[in-house]
């Protein structure tokens, strides 16, 4: 048994005999966790919203990214920033709504510090009572050392030495391009802000685990689907392997732990959502589809409609390009998340395609979705069997090792997440390679 | 209908008592046919945007009637693991007030809290009920049945799988 002081056991990965193995102290273990936060959520580039979500000068919004609270504003010289919401005086929040438009100031009232929404300290309450080394001007909202907004995605890193946002993306960048080529997009309104009583990592598993789908989701596939007009077997059509001298295909390590589960491609046609698609607003559909090609050509608007299926851009941010899912979570402890989740739709949708988008989206996901509770009950009952985790020690990862693609979606991508944690939590660098 | 002709509330509250007992009994078919079967509807909006739309907002539940249907068809199957088995839940409702007319529907609101018991956890969901009844026959007929969470975030609930 590992005693879960460092994580240099935690997996098992035998690339020439095709065995993966997980140790489940890696799920309960508060070490771990601190090992975690310092060694992966303090040393990546994080998701922390999308530009729509404060779009006017003034606008913010507050939120938790990495355990800190942050206020993300679009401050009145036009610039994005993201500020740690503390006061410099002594600490208190100087934010305390979730959302507002048109700030002209950030004020404290514990005592009366006031900041401009650049995050500079404007006015202090008695100010001649300080010395003349007391500089005003140092004492601003303390930004997140590290942001890059990459088309409205607003990105942020906690550790100031952090390499460039677009080599830390690696191929990602690509497929993440390709996600946001489907239009202006913009974070509806309505944020699901849920949990899970388990621990993080399962959810990364979980978010591109198609093995799971047929079985946990056994409803959505032969009682929803059906309910419409569906056949019961539907799925998307799998991914088909790439070839050596061909594109890749299928599920691609993209560098640096991100993975997807289909590399975008023209092949890819139809996207899973198209037939729901098509059947509530088929006229407004094939208009939004004329304008890609117009905009894209045939080939490349094919690759923009079907997405990339599900992908992780490292350590957690999950987009579902089948539903359109922007999604991320913390653990506050091994055994508990909090998620948050959004649909990131193009403004341009008709009313009535914006509709059937939405529509789509809740039949599976979500809280209250035909699919997503099924998930969190799922993984929280991992979560309860891992408390045998010192007498079953293992979970296993291997399907579809040695390019085994017999028997159903194998298990690479979660390979892919569990190399490159190995790699952060042990050399505190990236994995050398993370494909099988 | 006129102002004469409203319902006292004892009337309306009799009704909401009998359907949170069908719910917590889970006589989900029971309480399907409560509703009106080719208009009815039955939303919850996402906790950070209890006033918005579902034609452009994000909701936690905006079903139509088939949708309806075929939730509660995937309640009762057992297919559902997330209530397989089954949610102990207890609904509360009160201060339930007759807000007015539209059309030919009353305007109900009531205050609830719902708990779920499940694997020795409870959780409580908090909120208003926002209805709109069809007197109907010396009963009625829920037109639309909204739930709006005073939750500001479904945490630790994680999920509303069951019939809020």
């Amino acid at each position: 048994m590992r005693d879960g002081v460092n994580a240099a056991g935690m997996i098992i990965d035998d690339r020439e005999d095709g065995i993966f193995r997980v140790h489940r102290s890696a799920f309960v273990d508060n070490n771990i966790l601190d090992l975690e936060r310092s060694r992966i959520f303090d040393r990546c580039w994080l998701f922390a919203g999308h530009q729509s979500e404060f779009p006017q000068r003034g606008d913010f919004v507050t939120r938790t990214v990495a355990g800190r609270p942050i206020i993300l504003v679009h401050g009145d010289d036009g610039k994005i920033r993201a500020l740690m919401n503390t006061c410099r005086h002594r600490g208190n929040l100087v934010c305390r709504e979730h959302k507002g438009k048109g700030a002209e100031i950030f004020r404290c009232f514990y005592h009366g510090w006031i900041f401009n929404t650049r995050g500079e300290l404007k006015g202090i309450p008695g100010e001649e009572a300080y010395s003349a080394a007391f500089d005003r001007d140092a004492l601003g909202l303390e930004p997140a050392p590290r942001l890059h907004n990459f088309r409205g995605c607003v990105f942020i890193s906690f550790d100031p030495e952090i390499e460039s946002f677009e080599n830390y993306m690696g191929d990602a960048l690509t497929v993440l391009d390709n996600t946001l080529n489907l239009g202006d997009m913009e974070f509806v309104e309505g944020q699901f802000k849920y949990s899970m009583r388990a621990n993080w990592k399962l959810l990364v598993e979980n978010s591109m685990d198609g093995y799971h789908a047929a079985y946990t989701h056994e409803r959505f596939f032969s009682q929803w689907m059906p309910s419409e007009g569906f056949s019961a077997g539907f799925q998307p059509p799998p991914p088909r392997p790439g070839t050596a001298n061909g594109p890749p295909r299928g599920t691609v390590p993209l560098g640096n732990g991100h993975v997807t589960t289909n590399y975008p491609s023209p092949d890819n046609r139809p996207a899973v959502s198209t037939p729901y698609l098509e059947k509530y607003a088929k006229a407004d559909f094939d208009q939004f589809r004329s304008g890609l090609e117009k905009r894209f050509g045939d080939k490349k608007a094919r690759m923009v409609e079907c997405g990339a299926g599900n992908y992780l851009i490292f350590p957690n941010l999950m987009v579902i390009d089948g539903w359109r899912v922007f999604r991320t979570f913390y653990p506050t402890s091994p055994d508990y998340m909090e998620i948050n989740a959004w649909a990131c739709l193009p403004k341009e949708d008709s009313p009535a395609l914006r509709r059937a988008r939405l529509d789509w989206y809740l039949a599976f996901q979500g809280p209250g979705g035909f699919a997503t509770p099924d998930d969190v009950e799922g993984l929280e009952g991992c979560q309860m069997g891992f408390a045998t985790h010192k007498e079953v020690e293992w979970s296993d990862i291997s399907r579809g090792m040695k390019g085994n693609t017999a028997g159903g979606p194998g298990e690479l991508q979660m390979r892919v997440f569990w190399r490159e944690w190995h790699a952060r939590m042990t050399t505190g660098g990236h994995a050398d390679y993370t494909g099988d | 209908m006129t102002a004469a002709t409203i319902p006292a509330r004892q009337k309306i509250e009799d009704f909401l008592y009998e359907e949170a007992d069908l719910l917590d009994n889970w006589k989900l078919n029971e309480w399907l046919a409560l509703f009106d079967q080719e208009r009815g509807g039955y939303y919850i909006p996402s906790t950070d945007a209890p006033d918005s739309d579902p034609d452009h907002a994000l909701f936690l539940i905006a079903d139509d009637m088939k949708k309806l249907r075929s939730r509660v068809d995937q309640l009762l199957s057992g297919a559902t693991w997330a209530e397989n088995p089954k949610s102990r839940t207890r609904h509360m409702v009160n201060n339930v007030r007759i807000l007015g007319m539209e059309n030919d529907a009353l305007l109900i609101k009531a205050n609830f809290v719902v708990y779920r018991m499940r694997f020795e956890k409870i959780d409580p969901y908090i909120g208003t009920y926002h209805y709109k009844l069809i007197p109907h026959d010396g009963s009625f007929i829920i037109l639309e049945r909204k739930v709006i969470l005073d939750l500001e975030a479904l945490r630790p609930h994680g999920k509303v799988s069951f019939i809020v």
